[in-house]
Parts: C-alpha cells; sequence; structure tokens
C-alpha cells in the first residue's frame, strides 16, 4: 500500500487555492455523463451529493433510514465552528487550524486543517444563504459563542439543534436535486460492500431492507460518508443504526484505515441507570460554562450532594487545569472524571458519575438566566433521570461520542482506492488523536460542500468513466458474496440475539480499549473478541425471514463487523505506545496522571492494510510533518 | 429508588402492507422504570428473540428525541402521554404497575404500514421535493452578516424550523391531515428575508404535493398541535392559508421552484 | 385550469370556500334574527318588515337564490371534504384520547347536517305551511293583517305566535338552535384561523369569537319560542 497524502506544495496558506488551480476540471456537457455514488446522507454526504448534483454530475445517494433527513448528523447540539471573527476578539483562519492542530494533539494533517479553517467561512455563508436559522443577535447579525474549550468566540449555533438545522438546511438542497432528477435516491437501502475491480471503485452492493434484495449500483466514483463507528462500545451516544459496515467492507476491499484506536469520549453524558440502557445520552458541553464540576474529596462518601460541605467537595478540574478549569477540552475531562471514579469518589448508585452543579451559577445570575441558556437540557435531564437539575447537582459521566479514525483519505478526500473517497466522520482527516467541540459539523459539511465537489471532479477528469456494468463478473459475484453472507448469518440456528454478542463486545471494548488502555488489557482483548465472534457464529438466532423487514438481521450484519473492526481497534491502540489525545496508553503518563506524547516514534498515521481474513493486517505510516506549528506538550493548566 | 412494573402490552402485529394486522398481547413483568418506552419494547423484543418468535419491528434511532425516527402510537396518542416528548424521550416511570399499553402504528392512508409499527413516511420527502427549500446552489451565498435577519422574523422561522419531520401531527389528526408538516417547512422559510423569492411557488408546490399524497384536509381540530413533540404552533397553519391565497391570486405567476441549473 | 381554478380545488382553497360561504351564511343567520326579533316590537312593526321584503319582489329572488346557492355549495365542499378525510383516516386507534379537538370540531358534520335538515324543516313550517292549522292557515292568508299605512298583508306575527305556542315544536326549536350554536363555535372560530390571522392580539379573540358568535345566536333566536311559550308575547293573537 503506497500511501501518497498529495499534500500540494507551497507555503500553508495557498495549498488549498494553488491546489484547486492545478485540479482538472469536466467540461460542463460532460458532467451528466458521470454517476457518483454517495452513501450515507448525514452532514458529508447530503452536502456532497447536493453541490455534486448542482454541478451536474448524477447522484445515486443511499441512506439505510427511511430519509435522509434522519442522519446522525442531526443530534449535534453544540454548534459549528468558523473563523470569521465576527466578534472581534483575535480569531483568525490560522487561529482556527492551530487550535484544531493543537486540539488533536498534533496528529492531525497540517495541510488538511488549515484548509478546514479556510473554507469553514463558506460553510456559515452557505448554510444562511439556505437558511438555516442561526442565532442572532438584537441588531440581526449572526450570534456567536465560545465552546469545547476555545477562547475565542467562533461557535455559530441555533439554541441546542445546530446538528439539525444544518442537516436540514442539506437535506433540502439535496432534495432539491431529487425534485430535479439528478439524484436518485435510494432510502431504505444498506451498503453491504464496495465493489473494486482492476485497482477502481466501480460501485457497490446494497441490501433492500424492504423486500431484502440484494442490488448493485455502477458509479464513476464512489464516496462513504457513512460516519463513525462508535457503537463498537454498544454504548455511545451515536444513533442506534450507526455502524462501521460500509467502511469496514471497503477496508477488506482495499482501503487502508487509519488510527482507529482514535476515538473521542464526551466528558458531559447522562450516566447509565439500568441494565437494559440502549445508549448514552450527551448533553451538550456548553453546561460546563457555568457548571461546576466536582466529587466528594473522600472515598466512599454516600451523603447527598447538599450536605457535603464545600471544604469536603474537590473541583477536580479547577485544581488540577487552573486556566481552563471546567472548560477543559473533551479527552482531558473525561479522563479526569474515569480518574477521580476509579479513586472511589464517583457518585450516584453505580459509583460511575460525577456531579455538574449550577447552584453557584444560579445564585451568581439567577434561575431564570440559567434556564433561558440552558432550559431544554435540564428537562431533558429531568426527563430521563426523573431528578431536577436546578436542586439537585447533574450527574454526568463520559461515553463514547466521536470517532476520529476512520478510512485514510489523501489531502483530496480520496481513499488507497482510486475512485473510493470518504467524507465527513467516516475518513481520519482533520481532528488528529482528539475532535474539538463544534469541529465535526464543520468538517462534514467542508468534505461536503466544498472539497468533494473540486477533487471527485479531477478524478473523473483524469480517469474517464468507469465502463463496468452494474451486471458486470465483479458485480455479480460481491453481490453474491453478500447473498451468502447474509443466509449465512440467518441459518446460523443458535440461541442469542445480535444484542447479546453487541453488549458483550462493547463491555470489552469499554473496559480495555476505553478512555484508558494497557498493554495487558489490550491483548486481553484480542483473545476476547476473537472468542465472542466465534460464538456469534456459532449461536446467532435471527427469527423471520432474509427477504422481508428484517431489523434483527440488520444488526446482525453491524454487529458481525463490528466483530472483526473491535480487533483492528485494539490492534493499533496496542501497537501505539504513546498517549495522546483521546488514546490514552496507562504506561505513559505523568506522575499526575497527564498523558506523555511520543513524537519521535509516533508522530504518524497508523494505517492498516487487509491482509486477508485470519491473517494479521499490514501497518503502514504515513508520517506527519509539522512545519508551521510547534510540537508542544498539550497543556491547559 | 426504582420501581418494578408490571404492564399488559397490547402490540400491533402487521405482516406487510397487505395484512390486514391485529393486536398482539404480552405480559411484561418487572420492567424497571428507569427504562424508556423504547428501551421496554428492547426487552420485549430480546424476550420474543429467546422465544424463537419474530421481535416487534419499530423505528428509531438517535433516541434522543431529534431524529424523528420513533414512531408509535401510545394508548391512542402518537408519541404518547407526555407533552413535547417523541417516544424515545418517554420513560416508564410515566407509567404504573397494573397499567394495559395499546401501542400502534401512525394510522394515515399517506403512511402505509410496511411492518407491525413501521410506516413509510416517504411522502414527507416527495412535499419537501416540492418547493421545500431556498434555491442556493453552494459556492453561490453572499457573507452570513450581509443581510441582517430581525431577531423576530429569526426566532419566528426557528420555532417552525424543530420540526423533526416524525409525522405525528399527521398520526394524530382525525382527518390525517399534513397540514403542520407543511406549514411548518413553508413557516421556517418565509420568515426569512432568503426565502421570499420563492415564497409563493414554495406554497403552492409543497400543497399541492400534499394533496397528491392524499393526506386528508385540515378543519382545524389542532390535534397536530397538542402532538408534535416540538410544539409547533398551528399558527404556522394559519400563516399557510394566507399565504397560499396570496400566492393563488398573485396577479404574476410565481416562479416555479426547481433545480437550478446544472 | 389556471391557478386559481387549481387553488380552489386543493385543500386549502376548498378551506377558503367553506370559511367564505360559511361567513356568508353567519351573515344571513345574523339578518334573519335581527329581523325576526322585531316579534318583540310588536304585529305592526314585524308584518310592516315581512311586506317590505315580500315587495322586494325580484331582488328577494336574487337573494334566496344566492343564499342557496352559497348553502349548497357550504353543504357540497363540506360533504367532499369530510368524504375525503374520512378516507385519510381509514383505522381508528384502539384507543381514542382527544386533546385538543372539540365536540363541536368532531361533529361539524353531524350538525351541519342537522342544521340543514332544521333549514328544511322550518321551511316547511313558517314557509309553506306544510300541514298548518286553520288558525295558521287564516293567519297566512294574504290579506289577514292590515297595516297602519292601510296595506293589507299576511299576519306574520300571529303565525309565529301560534306556532311557537306549541310546546314541541316551540322545544324543537330550541334544540335545533343549541346545534346551530354548536355549529358555529366551531365554524367561526375556524374562518380566523382559514383566513390567516396570526396577530397575538387576535388569538383570543379567535378562540372566544365562535363560542359567542353560537350563542348569541343561541340566545336570540331561542328569546323567541321561550317568550311565546311563556306567555310573554303575543297575548293578542287569539
Amino acid at each position: 500500500m503506497k500511501l501518497d497524502a498529495k499534500i500540494p506544495a507551497g507555503p500553508l496558506a495557498e495549498k488549498w487555492d494553488r491546489h484547486r488551480f492545478e485540479l482538472k476540471l469536466v467540461n460542463p456537457a460532460n458532467k451528466r455523463k458521470f454517476r457518483i455514488i454517495m452513501v450515507g446522507t448525514g452532514l458529508a454526504g447530503g452536502a456532497g451529493a447536493a453541490s455534486l448534483a448542482e454541478l451536474g454530475y448524477q447522484v445515486d445517494a443511499f441512506t439505510y433510514h427511511d430519509s435522509p433527513r434522519r442522519a446522525h448528523s442531526i443530534a449535534a447540539q453544540g454548534g459549528i465552528n468558523a473563523a470569521k471573527n465576527y466578534q472581534n476578539d483575535g480569531d483568525s483562519v490560522w487561529r482556527l487550524f492551530y487550535d484544531t492542530v493543537k486540539g488533536g494533539d498534533f496528529r492531525a494533517r497540517e495541510a488538511n486543517v488549515h484548509r478546514l479553517a479556510l473554507v469553514s467561512r463558506n460553510i456559515i455563508d452557505q448554510c444562511v444563504a439556505q437558511g438555516v436559522p442561526f442565532a442572532r443577535d438584537y441588531g440581526g447579525l449572526l450570534d456567536n459563542r465560545s465552546f469545547g474549550g476555545a477562547q475565542v468566540s467562533r461557535t455559530f449555533y441555533a439554541r441546542g439543534q445546530t446538528g439539525q438545522q444544518l442537516l436540514l438546511g442539506c437535506y433540502q438542497a439535496l432534495e432539491r436535486q431529487v425534485g430535479a432528477g439528478r439524484v436518485r435516491m435510494h432510502v431504505r437501502k444498506e451498503i453491504l460492500d464496495v465493489v473494486v475491480e482492476g485497482g477502481r471503485a466501480r460501485g457497490v452492493v446494497t441490501r433492500d431492507l424492504v423486500t431484502g434484495k440484494i442490488e448493485t449500483f455502477a458509479g464513476d466514483a464512489v464516496v462513504l460518508a457513512t460516519g463513525g463507528y462508535s457503537n463498537v462500545f454498544y454504548l455511545s451516544t451515536n444513533a442506534k443504526a450507526c455502524n462501521v459496515t460500509a467502511t469496514w467492507r471497503a477496508y477488506k476491499r482495499g482501503a487502508g484505515f487509519a488510527n482507529p484506536c482514535f476515538t473521542q469520549i464526551h466528558p458531559t453524558c447522562i450516566p447509565v441507570a439500568d441494565e437494559a440502557a440502549s445508549k448514552t445520552t450527551l448533553m451538550s458541553e456548553s453546561l460546563r460554562n457555568d457548571g461546576r464540576v466536582w466529587v466528594p474529596a473522600r472515598k466512599g462518601d454516600t451523603r447527598p450532594p447538599h450536605q457535603i460541605p464545600e471544604a469536603e467537595r474537590d473541583y477536580y478540574l479547577e485544581r488540577r487545569y487552573p486556566s481552563f478549569g471546567n472548560l477543559a477540552p473533551r479527552d482531558i475531562a473525561s479522563r479526569a472524571a474515569k480518574m477521580v471514579c476509579d479513586e472511589g469518589r464517583g457518585v450516584g448508585p453505580t459509583g460511575r458519575g460525577v456531579y455538574l452543579d449550577f447552584a453557584d451559577a444560579v445564585k451568581r445570575v439567577g434561575k431564570q438566566v440559567v434556564s433561558s441558556k440552558y432550559g431544554n437540557l435540564f428537562d431533558m435531564y429531568a426527563n430521563i433521570t426523573g431528578e431536577d437539575p436546578y436542586s439537585v447537582p447533574m450527574r454526568i459521566y463520559p461515553a463514547p461520542h466521536y470517532t476520529m479514525g476512520g478510512l485514510w483519505v489523501d489531502y483530496n478526500l480520496m481513499t488507497t482506492v482510486p475512485g473510493l473517497y470518504a467524507a465527513g466522520e467516516a475518513n481520519f482527516s482533520d481532528h488528529g488523536a482528539n475532535r474539538l467541540g463544534a469541529s465535526a459539523l464543520m468538517q462534514g459539511l467542508a468534505d461536503g460542500y466544498f472539497i468533494l465537489p473540486y477533487t471527485v471532479g479531477d478524478f473523473l477528469a483524469k480517469e474517464g468513466p468507469s465502463k463496468v456494468a452494474a451486471d458486470a463478473d465483479c458485480f455479480r459475484a460481491a453481490a453474491k458474496e453478500a447473498e451468502d453472507r447474509t443466509k449465512r448469518l440467518m441459518s446460523i440456528g443458535g440461541k442469542r440475539s445480535p444484542d447479546h454478542f453487541h453488549i458483550r463486545l462493547g463491555k470489552v471494548m469499554w473496559e480495555k480499549c476505553g478512555m484508558a488502555r494497557n498493554k495487558a488489557g489490550l491483548e486481553q482483548a484480542l483473545r476476547e473478541i476473537p472468542a465472542i465472534r466465534e460464538e456469534f457464529w456459532r449461536d446467532l438466532r435471527i427469527p423471520g425471514s432474509g427477504a422481508d423487514l428484517n431489523q434483527t438481521l440488520e444488526k446482525a450484519g453491524r454487529v458481525a463487523d463490528y466483530l472483526e473492526f473491535a480487533e483492528l481497534m485494539c490492534r493499533d491502540a496496542l501497537v501505539r505506545e504513546e498517549s495522546c489525545g483521546g488514546h490514552f496508553r496507562e504506561e505513559y503518563q505523568t506522575d499526575e496522571g497527564e498523558a506523555v506524547r511520543n513524537d519521535r516514534d509516533f508522530a504518524h498515521v497508523a494505517v492498516w492494510e487487509h491482509a486477508g481474513d485470519g491473517a494479521a493486517p499490514a501497518l503502514h505510516k504515513e508520517p506527519l510533518v509539522f512545519e508551521n506549528v510547534q510540537l508542544a506538550t498539550r497543556s491547559y493548566k | 429508588m426504582s420501581a418494578k412494573l408490571d404492564l399488559k402490552l397490547h402490540v400491533w402485529r402487521q405482516k406487510g402492507p397487505g395484512d390486514a394486522g391485529r393486536f398482539e398481547t404480552h405480559e411484561m413483568k418487572g420492567v424497571s422504570d428507569h427504562i424508556s418506552f423504547l428501551e421496554m419494547m428492547d426487552v420485549l423484543n430480546e424476550a420474543l428473540i429467546a422465544g424463537g418468535k419474530e421481535p416487534v419491528a419499530f423505528e428509531h434511532d438517535c433516541r434522543e428525541g431529534i431524529c424523528g425516527t420513533c414512531s408509535m402510537v401510545i394508548n391512542g396518542e402518537p408519541h404518547g402521554p407526555l407533552k413535547a416528548t417523541t417516544t424515545c424521550q418517554l420513560h416508564m416511570r410515566h407509567f404504573k404497575s397494573g397499567d394495559e399499553i395499546w401501542v400502534e402504528p401512525w394510522r394515515a392512508r399517506a403512511f402505509p404500514v410496511m411492518k407491525d409499527l413501521v410506516v413509510d413516511r416517504n411522502a414527507f420527502d416527495r412535499i419537501v421535493q416540492n418547493g421545500g427549500f431556498i434555491s442556493a446552489n453552494t459556492g453561490s451565498a453572499p457573507d452570513g452578516n450581509a443581510l441582517p435577519v430581525p431577531k423576530t422574523d429569526a426566532d419566528l422561522a426557528f420555532e417552525a424550523a424543530a420540526c423533526i419531520g416524525c409525522g405525528a401531527c399527521v398520526a394524530a389528526c382525525p382527518n390525517g391531515s399534513a397540514m403542520l408538516f407543511v406549514a411548518a417547512k413553508a413557516s421556517h422559510l418565509n420568515h426569512l428575508p432568503q426565502g421570499q423569492p420563492e415564497r409563493a411557488a414554495r406554497v403552492l408546490g409543497m400543497l399541492d404535493q400534499a394533496d397528491a399524497e392524499l393526506f386528508g384536509n385540515c378543519t382545524n381540530h389542532y390535534e397536530c398541535g397538542a402532538a408534535c413533540p416540538k410544539e409547533i404552533p398551528v399558527r404556522v397553519i394559519a400563516e399557510l392559508n394566507r399565504d397560499y391565497a396570496k400566492a393563488a391570486l398573485a396577479v404574476e405567476e410565481p416562479r416555479a421552484a426547481g433545480g437550478g441549473d446544472g | 385550469m389556471t391557478r386559481f381554478q387549481k387553488a380552489l380545488r386543493s385543500s386549502i382553497g376548498r378551506k377558503w370556500v367553506m370559511a367564505l360561504s360559511g361567513l356568508a351564511l353567519c351573515g344571513f343567520v345574523l339578518a334573519h334574527m335581527a329581523g325576526n326579533l322585531q316579534l318583540f316590537a310588536g304585529p305592526e312593526k314585524l308584518n310592516a318588515y315581512a311586506k317590505g321584503l315580500q315587495d322586494l319582489g325580484p331582488l328577494l329572488w336574487a337573494a334566496r337564490i344566492g343564499l342557496l346557492s352559497v348553502f349548497a355549495i357550504h353543504v357540497a365542499t363540506a360533504l367532499k371534504l369530510a368524504a375525503e378525510n374520512r378516507a385519510a383516516r381509514p383505522q381508528r386507534y384502539a384507543v381514542t384520547q382527544h386533546d385538543t379537538s372539540t365536540l363541536a370540531s368532531r361533529t361539524m358534520v353531524l350538525t351541519g347536517l342537522l342544521v340543514l335538515a332544521f333549514a328544511v324543516y322550518h321551511l316547511c313550517h313558517f314557509t309553506w305551511h306544510v300541514g298548518a292549522s286553520d288558525a295558521i292557515a287564516k293567519a297566512v292568508a294574504p290579506d289577514a293583517y292590515t297595516l297602519a299605512s292601510g296595506g293589507r298583508t299576511k299576519d306574520v306575527y300571529a303565525m309565529v305566535v301560534l306556532g311557537f305556542r306549541s310546546p314541541v315544536i316551540a322545544l324543537s326549536y330550541v334544540a335545533a338552535m343549541a346545534v346551530l350554536a354548536l355549529h358555529l363555535s366551531h365554524g367561526v372560530s375556524s374562518v380566523f384561523q382559514t383566513l390567516g390571522c396570526t396577530s397575538p392580539r387576535l388569538e383570543c379573540a379567535r378562540k372566544w369569537a365562535g363560542p359567542a358568535f353560537g350563542a348569541l345566536v343561541f340566545a336570540g333566536n331561542c328569546s323567541m319560542p321561550v317568550a311565546v311559550l311563556a306567555g310573554m308575547v303575543g297575548s293578542e293573537v287569539r
């Protein structure tokens, strides 16, 4: 596997402009002769499909949902960053670039991140033009807030529904193209395989979730915008259907998988209260702007929170990180919570929780102001827990939320398979080892609106049409494989449900490859996962038929892929012998428990190449070269 | 702290669009009151699978009340008894032991049942295709602050934009009308200066499609507004009625909403 | 089909048709009631008013045809909409829950049809005098009453009084007015919504206009049979 990142030459600030000039163009009249397959219709996929169709390409867009508007991008609450500097507080493209590289613990590619910061400004313009109702001030201009550890106010937001409003903007743009006949929208169709032939992506194999029919679709380029894999932990903030299948299938067809162990654990989630819990619910980290995080200073202190005097409380984030305090970045805040809970100072029935207390904020600005800022979040918390956060401090605990790892892509967002692209959370490109708040929406839309439309065109102009029809041998073979696999799943005839295995896998991953990892644990996980997988293929039960709407079968297919993928994730975590961002190896920490990064040996992207089932995957490294920022210890003290 | 509930659940089972469907009764013992309604359904399904039976098909995804996928009529109320709450955010503590619960799909001709509690809501997408957008090709936008939007307008637009497209309005309407959905989308875009050029075409196009999808007619029961998990006010329907009349009577032919050049 | 014609056939177009025709019918109900309330002013006033209407000749016929057409449009559109709505929700829920819909809103078709039936009954009763008693037949003879001006006309006053002296008839009118009031309470409030009144200041009006109008019509129209029955009016008629 050759890793050519295709980073354009020249000064950082000029790279994207220069590159855009160097990209080849497709003649306007020829665009409609090309068919692009877009898998996933969230922010990256929806924006990409709409923009490519506006340019004149024929697009086939796929979603396993009933409508593109259901994609999980919709659940993002906080906001979207953009280097507009509307607040005159010293923001700039360069600062956003720098913050993102630093926030990612220096494990992202400089050129990509700079481009992201550059186009962030266009995203806001585009969304406003589409009618996204961003928050505004009384003068009618766009409002901003500071978010997720940034010291400037660069986050644009739409109450607590920024993801929803942005997604509706691109959903509407997409539906407009569907109405115009330039996008063929395929709903309730799940990708089961990517077809690669003659060194180029040719199309996809899908299963119709209503009829069970396996179908093939050919295209001149294929884009995977299928999101992240946090559900490998079973309990995560992701939607239930989020899965790794498309990217995992692409990996097995030759696409390199980069940094799978980089996962983000979000600090402000509602602790799980029951074993039947199906997910964790995230609450916007904007809560940390006014809430103070604490646990009892003494181990095993079971008094109710209001009976614990001030002197016997440990505001551990404020104590350890005086300059950032409660606003410390996600990875740091999450790990700190784990640490105090491991010490036996956690709160709540399970001991896995810390307080997020608004008593001081209420005292300072009044209940009304607090309610106007966070009312909907407080209601949500009260609804889920049955406790009133105005009178009792909230309990929070970290939960898997986002995955920085993903398919390796070059500067053009193309994977190691020519003609196969990955966009949004599905790729690894911009967040390094940790993503900053309000940056996921930015990256998804940057990829979809402003990068794919250029770079996909370049590929098509250079390589021409694919000329492999959807009934060619390679498609038939892939369809047969998908069909056989489905039949095999249906015919196991065991006793256990897919969720049973998923929950077990999730526990292993959370304990051994979650917020903190170590060699022994990872090695143990690497022994346990194949055992669960083996049992899965022996003892799975799927009632019903494969030729029908069968949600158990859908789950089973996804869990099967997680059971393979999890191994790669642990393997990656095992070989990365350093602590950086969301990846914390217990062997590599200071006496105070801070992460110790190893830039000498690990300033690279770890890219895994599939070497066949049962064989150990090959590790390739893309060195990360930092010419514009200085590698420094990330300090939020 | 946690209570256990014994419930009698009547769940609608239907093999497919052609099947007549029927209720199936399940006794649920010791349900934790900490879990959500959908998690209770998960528990039921796990038990069904363990017994070799087909689990109940129901739609759900984010389980955070925002994706609009979940859709159950619980004791005659879309999304259940709690106001401003989707099914996924409805917790079992709002029920008591001994309760009998009837779970049904959205019922409307325009939302045919696909299986059990799963219905086809693509009519909503087709309505949006017919004008539920602002034509702004990528790249053509002016600076975000070039067009100030008065806060009151922005707030009104936002109120309507909160629609999650779940279809509870249709399910709640005795006439199976989609007027609240159509009106919410129209109101969102029509309150913004960006939405003005296509305002007339938008309301004509979207309503045309809603009528073609065989939704019923609005007769002002306002059950839609009461069922809406995002509390979209029925005022938006009045706005639509007005905008529609204006568009129908306008002297100039409204510019047909379309996919733009390309 | 022009844009306007198409709009008239749309769901919102027909909503406007219902609202505007309903509004016209409300005007009629109000005018009809105002005219009839002259019962309380005595035979001379009421009979003169009735003669005045009669003397309009062709104009009266134009008004009648107009009214009938509006009525027909209102009823026909309503029936069509109701049939569509029924078809749009073919299956009921196992448990029925009402949140904001009211008895009035749910029974519009029924109350509408009852009002239609009442209208026919009312015409049979006071216009065509189907099965009229001898006394009433005498009262409605064209020369039964001599006006102060010297002209002779029907004694509408006596006809009404004699008619309402039957408790069954009087109570049937009261019942019919209750139905009409229910119908109006939803209909009139709906007009605000259909015509797109979104002003918060009108919010209250929107909510109360219907019930208030219904109550007014009920009180006004029922006052006549009740007054006759109670012997407060028409003691001079034998």
